[in-house]
C-alpha cells in the first residue's frame, strides 16, 4: 500500500510557507539542496501575512544611536530575560543584513526623507527600530519572499497537510500526510525537514490567528521526540477588536499607538498613567494587555467590553495614510470612522513566545534530521516577544535553518521511509474518516476554545488551570474517537480539523501544565495566586518532551546564557533599576 | 447571477452618447446661428472654433466645423473612460460586471484594426489641446463689447464650459503618462521632482475623469444651444456692460 | 459609538453545491448574529448542516484573500461582507468564482495565477546603479513617492476577484493569451521601480496580452483593496507600451522607454488554464 501513494524525495523538505518556511526554502535551495516546500493552504495565504506593524531592525537610518546591542537588551528586557541569549543576540545583529536584503529583493517599504528605510516606534522599542510599509509589512514580506521562492528552484506542494513525521530509528526521514483538494495521500522522504508551522492561535476563541494556526508543527514535533520550551508564554496582543461578535479578536495593529494612538477607559482616564507611566501607550505587550483586561475588570470597560484607542487627535489624511488596513477594517466591520471616532478594543491571542527548543545557530532540534524555526520554534522570545521582533526572526532563524538543515542533508546518506510507520499513519488518517468514532471535531474544538479561554486566558491561577487541566485530560481520552462528520474525501473540512483537534489538544496541555508549574508572573504568563517574580523561575525554563511511555514530561532547565553577553544584559538590569 | 438593475447604466449611456452623436452631426451640417455678436460682442460656440471662416475669411454653406471637430471628437473617441463605456454600453463586452456578454465569434479586444487606432489617444489630446486654448481666447473675447467688459450670461456659460473642457482634456490619462507617469523614477533628477509634482495635479483631475468627461459634454453641448438660440434671435443674451 | 447594526435575525443562504460534473443553489436559513459577515455564515453552516460544505477561508480579516466567492452574482471577500449590508428581503447567493475550474462547492483551483507568476522575471536591480542616486553604502535609496506608487499594487492581497470578473478570462476563456489584472498590477510594479533593470515591456504587451484589456474596469470595482487597477496600473502599462510601438513622434526621434534595462529571459511555457 505504502508503494502505491505519491512519493516526492528532497535533500530538505520544508513544512510550512510563512515566512520562515519561504525563508528556510530559500537559504536551502541556495545552498545547492534539492528542496520541497508543503503549504496546508495556498502559497501567499500564511498567517505572515497578517503581520501589520513591522520589521525589528537596528538599522539607526532614524535614530543612529541605536545599534545591535540596544536591541539585543530590549528583546531581553521585554523577554523578562528568560530568552535564549544566543537566539536574542544573533537575531539583533542580523536583523538588518535580512532586511537590507529583503529590499534587494524587491520589497518596498516606506522612506525616510534621505530616502533610506524609514523606522517607527514600537512597543517595549528604545530607538524607532522598525521597517515598515503602512500597516501591512508581513504582506510586503511574504510576497517578496513568495516570488523569490517560486524563482529559485524550490517545489511547492500547496493544499497538502502533514499528519505525521515519519522516523527511522532515531531519526525523521520524512513525513506523511495528503491533498487537500483530492484527499489523496503523498509521502516525502527528506535527509532534513525543517518545521516551521507557525503557533497555535486557534485554542483560543478570540484570536488575531489564521484557521491555519493549529500548532500542527509543535505536535509533530513533540511526538517525534523533540523538546519545548516556554509553553506557558502566551503572547496577548493588547489591542484585538472587541466588536461585532463576528470579528472579535482581529488584530488592531500596535502601529496605531506606535504613530500616537491613546488609550482611555470608560471614565476616558489615560489609564496606562497607572501602569506604566514612562512607556505609557507603547509599553510591552503583556503589560498592556493585562492593564486593559484590568480596566475592563473592574467595571471601567467599553459598551462592548473593551478600551478606547483613538487617533482622532491626529491628522486624518496622516491616519489613512499610515494606518490604511485600519481604517478600511473599522469603517468595514464596525462601521466606525477612526478617523473621527475611538476604536474599542481588548487583548486577543496573538504568538507563542514558546515552541520548539532548537539550537540557536542552525535550528536544529534534538531530534536528527530535524529543524524548526520561527513561531514553531521556541527561545528567541522568553517570556514576552517585542512587537517587531517576530518578522526578524522569521528571517534570520528562517535562513538560519536552511542553511543548517542543508548542510545536515549534506552529510547525510539516502533516507527511506520504513513501511510500517507510513502504515501507521495511513491507518491514523483513515479512522477519522471511516473509524467508528461518534466525536465531532468541530464541536470538541469549541469545547477546547472553552476550556483554554476560561482556564488558561490571561490571568490564571491554580485552580483554574487545574480545572483545565482535568477537562483537557477528559478531552484527551476522547480524541481517539474523533471522526469526521462526512466522510468524503476532496476537501472536507471535519476530516482536517479532526487531526488539528488532536495536535490543538496537546498544545493546550503543555500550556496548562506549564503555566500550573511556573509559579510566578513574568511577561506573557501571569498567576492571580503568584504575583511577583520569583528567583528561581527567572534563571529557568520549562521544557517538555515526551516520555516513552507518552506521558508529558516537564523538566525546568537553566537559561541558555552566555558569557561574553552578561556585561550587556547586567548594564541593562541596572538602568532598568536607577529607573 | 446579479440581481440588481445592472442594465439602468448601459441605457442610460447610449441614449446620452446617440442623441450627442446625432445632435452634433446634424449640428455642423445646419453651420449657422453659431455666434452671438449683440453689442459688437463675439461669442463663438465651441462647435465651430476656432472659427476658420472669419480667421481665413471665406464664406461657405459645406460643414467646414469637421476640419476642426475631428480633434476634440476623437479625443472623446479614443479617451479611456469613453472606451469604458461604449465597450460595455454599445459592444456588451461586457454590460456590466460579471455580466455575460454578448457572444461573438472572436474577441481580440484592442489588438485589431479599428480598435488598436485607440492608442493613438494622445495624438488626439495634442490637438485638442491646442482647440482648448481657443477656447479660452473665445471664452475672454465674449467679455468685450466693442471692447468694453461686460458680463451676461453668455459669457459666464462660456466660461463655465472652457473650464470644464479644461478640465476634462488635462485630466487625460494619455497627458498624465506624458507630464510625469511614464518616469521609472520620480525623484532621480530635479525635472524628475518638477514632473512628479505635476503628475500628482493631473492625477487629482483623472481622478474624477469620468465626471468631467460627461460634464464637459453637457456643458459643450448646453453652450451650443444657448448660443444657436440667442444668435437666431429666440431671445437676446441678457448682459451689462460696464 | 456610531454602530448601527441591525438586529441578527432569520437569514436565508442560498449556497452553490456540487462539482465540476453538476451542482445547484441549496437553501440553507440560520439564525445570525449582529455584525455577522457572509464568511460566517458559511461556516455556521458548515458547522451545524452541511459538515462537507467545501470552502477555502483562512484569516477571516481581508488580508490573505482565501475566500473570494460571488455574494449575490458579484465577487466579494466573503470575510468582507456583512449580511447587514445585502437586501434583507432577499436570499444571500454564494457562489464559486467562474473564471477558474470549479473543485467543489465554493472551491476552485486557482493554480493557473500561480503558473502565470512563474513567467514574471522578479524584481532584479540594475546593473549601472549609481552611488549617491540610486544606493549609498549598499542601501537603495528610493523616493517615498516612488514607494506610493508602486505600494499602491503591492498591497494586492491576491484573492484574484479581478481575475474572476475580467470578462477576457471568464467569458472569452483567453487563460492563454492574457495574464489579467492581477498580474498587470504585478508587472507595473516592477516597471515603476526605479531601481529595476528589467525590460517586460515586450513581455505585457505579447504574452501578458495587455492590448485585449478593453479597460472596462470591472477589475477595478472589485477589488477589496481598493487598488485602482485600471487608471494606475493598466492603462500607464497600455501607454507605456504604446510608447514603445505604436507612437509615431517618438518613432522619428528614436526614442525608446525603458533603455538601460534588459530583457527578460525568454519564456518557455504559455500558462494554459
Amino acid at each position: 500500500m505504502a508503494g502505491s501513494i505519491e512519493h516526492h524525495d528532497y535533500d530538505v523538505l520544508v513544512l510550512g510557507s510563512g515566512g520562515s518556511g519561504l525563508r528556510a526554502a530559500i537559504a536551502a535551495a541556495e545552498a545547492g539542496a534539492r528542496t520541497g516546500l508543503v503549504c496546508k493552504s495556498l502559497l501567499g495565504k500564511a498567517h505572515t501575512v497578517m503581520a501589520e506593524g513591522g520589521l525589528a531592525a537596528s538599522l539607526g537610518n532614524v535614530a543612529p544611536e541605536d545599534s545591535w546591542s540596544t536591541h539585543f537588551q530590549d528583546t531581553m528586557f521585554g523577554g523578562k530575560y528568560l530568552n535564549n541569549w544566543r537566539m536574542a543576540e544573533l537575531h539583533a545583529r542580523e536583523a538588518p543584513d535580512r532586511a537590507r536584503e529583503l529590499e534587494h529583493w524587491g520589497a518596498v517599504f516606506d522612506r525616510t526623507p534621505d530616502r533610506r528605510m524609514s523606522q517607527r516606534a514600537f512597543g517595549g522599542h528604545t530607538y524607532k527600530r522598525l521597517v515598515h510599509i503602512g500597516d501591512r509589512t508581513g504582506l510586503e514580506m511574504i510576497r517578496t519572499l513568495q516570488d523569490r521562492t517560486v524563482h529559485s528552484d524550490v517545489d511547492v506542494f500547496m493544499e497538502t497537510t502533514i499528519t505525521r513525521l515519519i522516523k527511522d530509528g532515531e531519526r525523521v526521514v520524512g513525513c506523511f500526510g495528503y491533498r487537500r483538494q483530492t484527499g489523496e495521500q503523498i509521502s516525502f522522504s527528506a535527509r532534513a525537514l525543517i518545521l516551521a508551522t507557525g503557533g497555535s492561535g486557534r485554542i483560543y476563541k478570540i484570536t488575531s490567528n489564521s484557521q491555519d494556526c493549529t500548532g500542527d508543527g509543535y505536535a509533530l514535533a513533540y511526538e517525534a521526540g523533540a523538546e519545548m520550551v516556554d509553553m506557558e508564554f502566551v503572547q496577548f496582543h493588547p489591542t484585538g477588536m472587541v466588536y461585532p461578535p463576528g470579528v472579535a479578536g482581529l488584530l488592531v495593529t500596535e502601529a496605531v499607538r506606535g504613530e500616537g494612538g491613546i488609550l482611555r477607559n470608560a471614565l476616558g482616564e489615560r489609564f496606562m498613567e497607572k501602569y506604566d507611566p514612562k512607556r505609557m501607550e507603547l509599553s510591552t505587550r503583556d503589560v498592556v494587555a493585562r492593564s486593559i483586561y484590568t480596566e475592563v475588570k473592574e467595571g471601567r470597560g467599553t459598551p462592548h467590553g473593551g478600551a478606547y484607542l483613538d487617533v482622532s487627535h491626529l491628522d486624518s489624511d496622516y491616519v489613512r495614510r499610515k494606518l490604511p488596513s485600519m481604517y478600511d477594517q473599522f469603517l468595514e466591520l464596525a462601521g466606525v470612522d477612526i478617523t473621527r471616532e475611538p476604536m474599542q478594543v481588548g487583548p486577543t491571542c496573538h504568538y507563542f513566545m514558546g515552541g520548539i527548543k532548537v539550537d540557536a545557530d542552525t535550528g536544529q532540534t534534538r531530534v536528527p534530521g530535524l529543524f524548526a524555526t520561527g513561531e514553531a520554534s521556541g527561545g528567541m522570545n522568553g517570556a514576552n516577544r517585542l512587537g517587531g521582533n517576530s518578522l526578524g526572526d522569521l528571517l534570520v532563524f528562517g535562513r538560519r535553518a536552511g542553511i543548517g538543515a542543508a548542510e545536515a542533508a549534506g552529510r547525510s546518506d539516502a533516507v527511506s521511509l520504513p513501511a510500517e510507520e507510513i502504515a501507521a499513519a495511513q491507518a491514523e488518517v483513515d479512522h477519522f474518516l471511516n473509524g467508528p468514532g461518534t466525536e465531532n471535531p468541530f464541536h470538541m474544538h469549541r469545547e477546547l476554545q472553552t476550556i483554554m479561554g476560561d482556564g488558561v486566558g490571561i490571568f490564571r491561577d491554580k485552580e483554574g488551570l487545574s480545572t483545565a487541566i482535568a477537562k483537557l485530560e477528559t478531552l484527551q481520552d476522547r480524541v481517539g474517537n474523533l471522526k469526521a462528520p462526512s466522510n468524503r474525501l476532496d476537501y472536507n473540512p471535519g476530516w482536517q480539523l479532526c487531526r488539528e483537534v488532536h495536535n490543538m489538544l496537546t498544545v493546550s496541555l503543555m500550556i496548562a501544565r506549564a503555566a500550573l508549574m511556573r509559579e510566578e508572573s513574568r511577561g506573557g504568563h501571569s498567576r492571580l495566586d503568584h504575583t511577583g517574580y520569583s528567583d528561581y523561575w527567572g534563571e529557568h525554563n520549562i521544557v517538555i518532551h515526551r516520555e516513552s511511555g507518552h506521558d508529558m514530561a516537564l523538566t525546568p532547565t537553566p537559561v541558555v546564557k552566555r558569557e561574553e553577553l552578561s556585561e550587556l544584559i547586567e548594564a541593562r538590569k541596572e538602568a532598568e533599576k536607577a529607573a | 447571477m446579479r440581481r440588481d438593475r445592472w442594465w439602468v447604466q448601459p441605457v442610460l449611456i447610449v441614449t446620452a452618447l446617440t442623441l450627442f452623436g446625432i445632435y452634433t452631426i446634424v449640428r455642423v451640417i445646419v453651420n449657422k446661428h453659431y455666434a452671438i455678436t449683440t453689442d459688437g460682442t463675439h461669442m463663438q460656440s465651441p462647435f465651430f472654433s476656432p472659427d476658420l471662416p472669419g480667421i481665413f475669411s471665406f464664406k461657405t454653406s459645406l460643414p467646414w466645423a469637421f476640419l476642426v471637430l475631428w480633434s476634440p471628437l476623437g479625443l472623446r473617441t479614443t479617451c479611456y473612460y469613453y472606451r469604458k463605456s461604449y465597450y460595455r454600453s454599445f459592444f456588451l463586452a461586457p454590460p456590466s460586471c460579471a455580466v455575460a456578454g454578448v457572444a461573438r465569434r472572436k474577441y481580440t479586444g484592442e489588438t485589431r484594426f479599428p480598435l488598436v487606432l485607440n492608442n493613438l489617444h494622445r495624438i488626439f489630446f495634442y490637438f485638442a489641446a491646442i482647440v482648448v486654448g481657443f477656447l479660452w481666447y473665445d471664452a475672454i473675447r465674449g467679455f468685450f463689447y466693442h471692447g468694453t467688459f461686460g458680463i451676461g450670461v453668455g459669457n459666464a456659460i462660456m466660461v463655465l464650459n472652457v473650464l470644464a473642457l479644461s478640465a476634462f482634456t488635462f485630466g487625460c490619462n494619455s497627458w498624465r503618462h506624458i507630464i510625469g507617469g511614464k518616469l521609472n523614477c520620480f525623484s532621480c533628477s530635479d525635472t524628475a521632482r518638477a514632473r512628479h509634482g505635476a503628475w500628482q495635479k493631473v492625477s487629482i483631475l483623472n481622478g474624477r475623469h469620468m465626471e468631467w468627461a460627461w460634464i464637459s459634454m453637457f456643458t459643450v453641448w448646453g453652450t451650443d444651444v444657448y448660443i444657436w438660440l440667442a444668435s437666431s434671435g429666440v431671445f437676446t443674451d441678457p448682459h451689462h456692460i460696464f | 459609538m456610531s454602530e448601527t447594526l441591525t438586529a441578527g435575525g432569520t437569514r436565508k443562504l442560498q449556497i452553490w453545491r456540487g462539482d465540476l460534473t453538476s451542482g445547484e443553489l441549496v437553501d440553507y436559513e440560520l439564525e445570525t448574529e449582529p455584525g455577522m459577515v457572509v464568511l460566517d455564515a458559511v461556516l455556521e453552516v458548515q458547522r451545524s448542516q452541511a459538515p462537507d460544505l467545501a470552502v477555502r477561508w483562512n484569516c477571516k480579516a481581508a488580508k490573505c484573500g482565501s475566500c473570494s466567492a460571488e455574494i449575490n452574482g458579484k465577487p466579494r471577500l466573503m470575510c468582507k461582507t456583512r449580511l447587514d449590508h445585502l437586501p434583507a428581503e432577499e436570499p444571500i447567493t454564494v457562489e464559486p468564482m467562474r473564471a477558474f475550474p470549479l473543485i467543489r462547492d465554493l472551491v476552485t483551483d486557482v493554480s493557473w495565477n500561480y503558473r502565470v507568476n512563474e513567467q514574471i522575471t522578479p524584481f532584479t536591480p540594475r546593473e549601472n546603479l549609481r552611488e549617491g542616486i540610486d544606493v549609498k553604502d549598499g542601501d537603495f535609496l528610493i523616493d517615498q513617492a516612488d514607494t506610493d506608487r508602486m505600494s499602491e499594487f503591492r498591497k494586492c492581497i491576491e484573492c484574484f476577484m479581478c481575475q474572476d470578473v475580467c470578462h477576457i478570462l471568464r467569458d472569452h476563456r483567453m487563460h492563454n493569451r492574457y495574464y489579467g489584472p492581477r498580474f498587470m498590477i504585478r508587472m507595473a510594479s516592477l516597471d515603476m521601480h526605479p531601481l529595476d533593470g528589467v525590460d517586460r515591456l515586450d513581455q505585457v504587451a505579447d504574452e501578458g496580452g495587455i492590448g485585449l484589456c478593453n479597460i472596462t474596469k470591472c477589475c477595478t470595482e472589485v477589488c477589496p483593496e481598493n487598488i485602482h487597477i485600471t487608471d494606475n496600473a493598466i492603462i500607464p502599462m497600455k501607454e507605456r507600451v504604446v510608447d514603445q510601438r505604436h507612437d509615431p513622434f517618438l518613432k522619428i526621434l528614436g526614442r525608446t522607454p525603458n533603455k538601460g534595462r534588459v530583457k527578460p529571459p525568454a519564456r518557455s511555457s504559455t500558462p494554459e488554464l
